[in-house]
């Protein structure tokens, strides 16, 4: 076996004619000249390493960035934003002296390739972005979308992707609130696997990914770095370096939720005793990405010995151990006289961890292995000064026959028995149907605040036991009213979780996405994006509710075929009681129902046009977001005045589907009335955006009547609670029992 | 006076601070313990939480039975102090052999998560003196390998001798044989439930109702009463 010499800074300025592998690892032409110009010499293997992972359109934002800047230019003046986009996740100020972090990210492909295991580190990640804040995570949300739900493949996806996210969501012991589940075959092949969670932590807590302070050490933390989830690499571990090495690594990382737990208490224990200065989780591009993102947001420059990273491996090049994505690591910056502490604290926990450097009063990043230097980088150009595209974007072809194909003209049921046959066909839809099947592989309970759960509007913790101060959080999108016009799309996701939020009695605060589209090469694509984002940025202005943060999935596409472009929006709420929540589930018999907001002849895009005619075209609702504003202030009013006893959304499969949710889960039937100037058809399906249904006790109905026609909420009683069967008078009744059975045996019919 | 109770933290628990929340709240003391640690400081009884101890790697509950805080437990649980195991704990209580039989994976092969129905079936244990004999209740169930197992002898000898002390009702969530959901020791000191109590003391949180609460004063009215 015969060993390569070593690629030191100094073999690289000496062997400038080496021809390095840039393509395979999936620089550009021009992007591997620019690493050439920044360091005035060829880039050794490590530090080709480096750049191409970090310069990668996953960590870099490249094609993204410049529309995402919207979401810093146009964002709306809070007093509660405390940190904001560009670290680990943002921070939110929710009073009493606590903040609240939380984020939304994708790990799609991996969930394609490995359902379990991608979507198990794609909880693993964004819970370590919340510790990695200072921030004790409270619990998660995993809004999912996969193909056609009796398709044979999402039988294998679906299972896989619950699995692990339960399997190691559940380890953590954080409770799973919320989400979503939606079916299209749009994602057959593209699942979308996006979480979310949510961290609390007192103000002085909050921790920043910098490493200050010349002398400081460094210290790499959790589970021993091995070969998994190195994509590119494994040309690195092919012929160019090493000819004797394994050629193909596992792209998908391999998770290890007991390590997790473990990593978490005890980076709770070190921030509890003040000895972290500065802190980054390892997370894509590994070690590469924390050590320059460490260096480049502090004042100094930083020395790593990669020869004391514990490896799983004792083979692997140090071009692996940079780009390794082996999970459950985290890497802390410790003043020298703390580290002994911290490392006793990691010895408490059995967390294995090692000095690997200083930080340095220099501005370089350097990297050594075996006595030589590999690595010699500005750590900017790593981690910040990567390419920027303005890729071109134009307005799909096709986009007008889009709209102009109306869902409004699509025949409509002509007697009351299609009427009622389509309500049990809707609520019996795969995308209405109870997900209970799903949900209850999730943990609820554990930690013993939660509030509310799904199927709630939001997901509710508590966080001060005494004073009863909560926070809720809401995640919608939707991708076919994205489809239908992408900048109102993104808006009605946004629009949908800040209402949902509301709903519950909570005070919406501020937004993270997940950005899911398909190729920005492709121009349709592209435009898309840019709309969806323009979107964002324009609604989160008017709403009051900045972006914190969150991240973009491009390549969600197979062949030419893109996915629906999908802005997945997380809306974070704070009510200062929790007692004060709205729940869904009807309460009591003999009380009202109200319809707020108003009504209109909107089916494009809706959930009955895509169930009963397989149809998507036209336009989706109009976005009113003044109305939504008002409607959320009712809403939050009414829970805080104890006017109503539950409230539910309106949005996909409208007033009908809202109405039978709230009757099974209460166990309480309705009467309801097609109230004048509506017809019965439109009443029960209609999409229209800013509406909600909420059940007022007879004594508070003058008062609460009073407030929305003091504020100029349209309020139109429809009915009331009532019996065991939900009824349209003159139209058509059907029994709890008939709607529990078409609502409820769906999803395990199609995937148990 | 209060009683002391001690809830140990093992590597991997995950209810560990919701125990002592539910302790506190029925009026006794909660005193942490650490797996590490042999020393139970004194407390007059000790719950072994719900979590992943040790991942579940190998067995859940056969690493965390040869901690060293268990040697004690095992010890003074044999001369009569009261143990509570709930989940993960009732399965390092079978695993020490406080408690017969063993758990197995669910039959459904998947985690499950929901509010469920119990008969209180022996309502003379140290830990279910509160509730009624008979008595039904719902409490919290969340598990991965709930589905208790035993030779048919012990079976026998469970139902024979009352020992069962909880039984699902109306629905079996795991495949437990005869619907057992928790058992206790022929003393009635040792405890084990797959059920989580700690989740059910507070009307407004997870199922918002508060069934659970009679284990923490069951234990607290015997021991200030002693």
């Amino acid at each position: 076996m015969s060993r390569t010499p070593l690629d030191t800074v100094e073999h690289a300025a000496a062997t400038p004619d080496v021809e390095l592998p840039w393509a395979e690892l999936g620089l550009k032409k021009d992007e591997y000249e620019r690493v050439v110009e920044i360091l005035g010499r060829r880039p050794t293997g490590a530090e080709l390493a480096m750049y191409s992972v970090m310069w990668s359109e996953h960590c870099s934002y490249k094609s993204s960035k410049v529309h995402l800047r919207q979401f810093g230019e146009k964002a709306p003046e809070s007093d509660a934003m405390l940190v904001g986009i560009g670290e680990n996740a943002g921070v939110v100020d929710v009073g009493q002296g606590y903040a609240v972090t939380f984020k939304v990210e994708s790990h799609n492909h991996p969930s394609y390739v490995e359902p379990y295991q991608g979507a198990a580190t794609g909880v693993g990640g964004i819970v370590r972005d919340i510790i990695a804040m200072g921030a004790r995570p409270v619990a998660v949300v995993d809004p999912l979308r996969f193909g056609a739900a009796d398709h044979p493949d999402t039988k294998r996806v679906l299972p896989g992707v619950v699995a692990g996210i339960g399997g190691y969501g559940n380890c953590l012991g954080l409770p799973n609130i919320g989400g979503e589940v939606v079916f299209d075959s749009c994602y057959q092949g593209n699942p979308l696997v996006n979480a979310g969670a949510i961290g609390v932590m007192r103000h002085e807590d909050i921790h920043l990914a910098k490493a200050s302070g010349a002398g400081n050490k460094v210290i790499l933390y959790g589970a021993r770095t091995g070969g998994d989830g190195i994509g590119g690499a494994s040309i690195l571990a092919s012929e160019t370096f090493d000819d004797a090495k394994p050629s193909k690594r596992p792209a998908v990382q391999v998770g290890d939720p007991f390590q997790e737990k473990l990593l978490i208490e005890c980076t709770l224990e070190a921030f509890k005793e003040k000895l972290v200065v500065g802190i980054q989780d390892l997370g894509a591009a590994g070690l590469s990405c924390a050590t320059s993102e460490l260096a480049s947001n502090g004042s100094g420059g930083m020395r790593v010995t990669l020869d004391d990273v514990p490896l799983r491996d004792s083979t692997l090049s140090p071009e692996e151990i940079l780009m390794s994505e082996s999970q459950e690591r985290m890497c802390a910056v410790v003043e020298p006289e703390k580290v002994d502490r911290f490392l006793e604290i990691c010895a408490k926990w059995d967390v294995i961890a090692t000095v690997i450097g200083e930080v340095t009063d220099g501005d370089r990043l350097e990297i050594y292995w075996h006595g030589g230097k590999i690595v010699d980088v500005d750590p900017r150009t790593v981690a910040h000064e990567g390419p920027v595209y303005e890729r071109p974007y134009a307005r799909p072809s096709w986009q007008d026959e889009l709209q102009a194909d109306d869902a409004n003209k699509l025949p409509r049921p002509e007697t009351s028995e299609e009427l009622k046959d389509q309500v049990l066909k809707l609520v019996g839809s795969p995308n209405q149907a109870s997900k209970k099947w799903i949900t209850s592989q999730y943990d609820h309970f554990v930690q013993g605040n939660t509030v509310l759960a799904q199927p709630e509007d939001s997901g509710m913790i508590r966080i001060d036991e005494e004073t009863g101060l909560g926070v809720a959080i809401a995640t919608d999108g939707n991708g076919r009213y994205a489809k239908l016009d992408p900048y109102a799309g993104a808006q009605l996701a946004l629009a949908e979780a800040y209402r949902n939020v509301a709903t519950t009695g909570a005070k919406p605060l501020a937004v993270s996405d997940c950005l899911n589209f398909g190729s920005p090469e492709d121009p349709a694509v592209m435009w898309q994006f840019a709309e969806a984002v323009r979107g964002l940025a324009d609604a989160c202005q008017q709403l009051g509710t900045p972006v914190t943060g969150g991240n973009v999935s491009l390549y969600n596409q197979t062949g030419e075929a893109a996915i629906h472009p999908t802005p997945v929006v997380a809306v974070l709420g704070v009510i200062d009681d929790v007692a004060r929540r709205t729940p869904v589930a009807f309460q009591e018999e003999g009380q009202l129902l109200y319809l707020l907001g108003d009504t209109r002849e909107e089916f494009g895009g809706s959930a009955w046009s895509q169930v009963v005619h397989d149809h998507l075209g036209g336009l989706p609702p109009k976005v009113d977001l003044e109305r939504e504003r008002l409607l959320a202030e009712i809403l939050i009013s009414a829970s805080r005045d104890g006017m109503i006893d539950s409230a539910h959304d309106l949005s996909d499969g409208g007033l009908i589907q809202a109405v039978v949710e709230s009757a099974l889960l209460g166990g309480k039937g309705a009467r309801l009335i097609v109230p004048d100037g509506l017809d019965a058809f439109t009443f029960l399906f209609s999409e229209s955006a800013g509406r909600a249904v909420v059940a007022v006790p007879r004594s508070e109905e003058v008062r609460f009547n009073d407030m929305c026609g003091a504020r100029g909420l349209p309020a139109t009683r429809i009915g009331v609670v009532d019996g065991d069967r939900v009824e349209l008078q003159g139209e058509f009744a059907l029994t709890l029992e008939e709607l529990r059975k078409a609502h409820e045996e769906t999803i395990p019919a199609l995937l148990a | 006076m209060t009683a002391r109770i001690g809830v140990v933290t093992f590597p991997g628990s995950l209810d560990d601070r919701d125990t002592q929340r539910a302790i506190r709240l029925a009026g006794a003391e909660p005193v942490a313990l650490w797996h590490k640690d042999k020393d139970l400081k004194q407390v007059d009884a000790v719950v072994l939480p719900g979590g992943f101890s040790y991942g579940d790697y190998l067995r859940a509950g056969a690493i965390s039975r040869f901690s060293p805080v268990m040697e004690t437990v095992i010890e003074q649980a044999k001369a009569g102090l009261p143990v509570l195991g709930i989940c993960n704990g009732f399965q390092i209580l079978t695993e020490a052999h406080l408690l017969p039989g063993g758990m197995l994976g669910n039959d459904h092969l998947h985690f499950i998560c929901r509010d469920q129905k119990l008969r209180v079936e022996n309502a003379g244990t140290a830990w279910t003196s509160d509730y009624e004999q008979g008595q039904e209740i719902h409490i919290p169930l969340k598990n991965m390998d709930g589905r208790y197992v035993a030779d048919q002898y012990t079976l026998d000898k469970l139902e024979a001798e009352g020992r069962v002390a909880f039984r699902y009702l109306d629905f079996n969530p795991n495949g437990s044989l005869n619907d057992i959901a928790g058992i206790t020791n022929e003393a009635g000191n040792v405890v084990g439930l797959m059920p989580h109590p700690e989740h059910a003391v507070e009307p407004l949180i997870g199922t918002g109702r508060t069934d659970g609460l009679p284990f923490f004063t069951s234990i607290l009215k015997k021991l200030v009463n002693a």
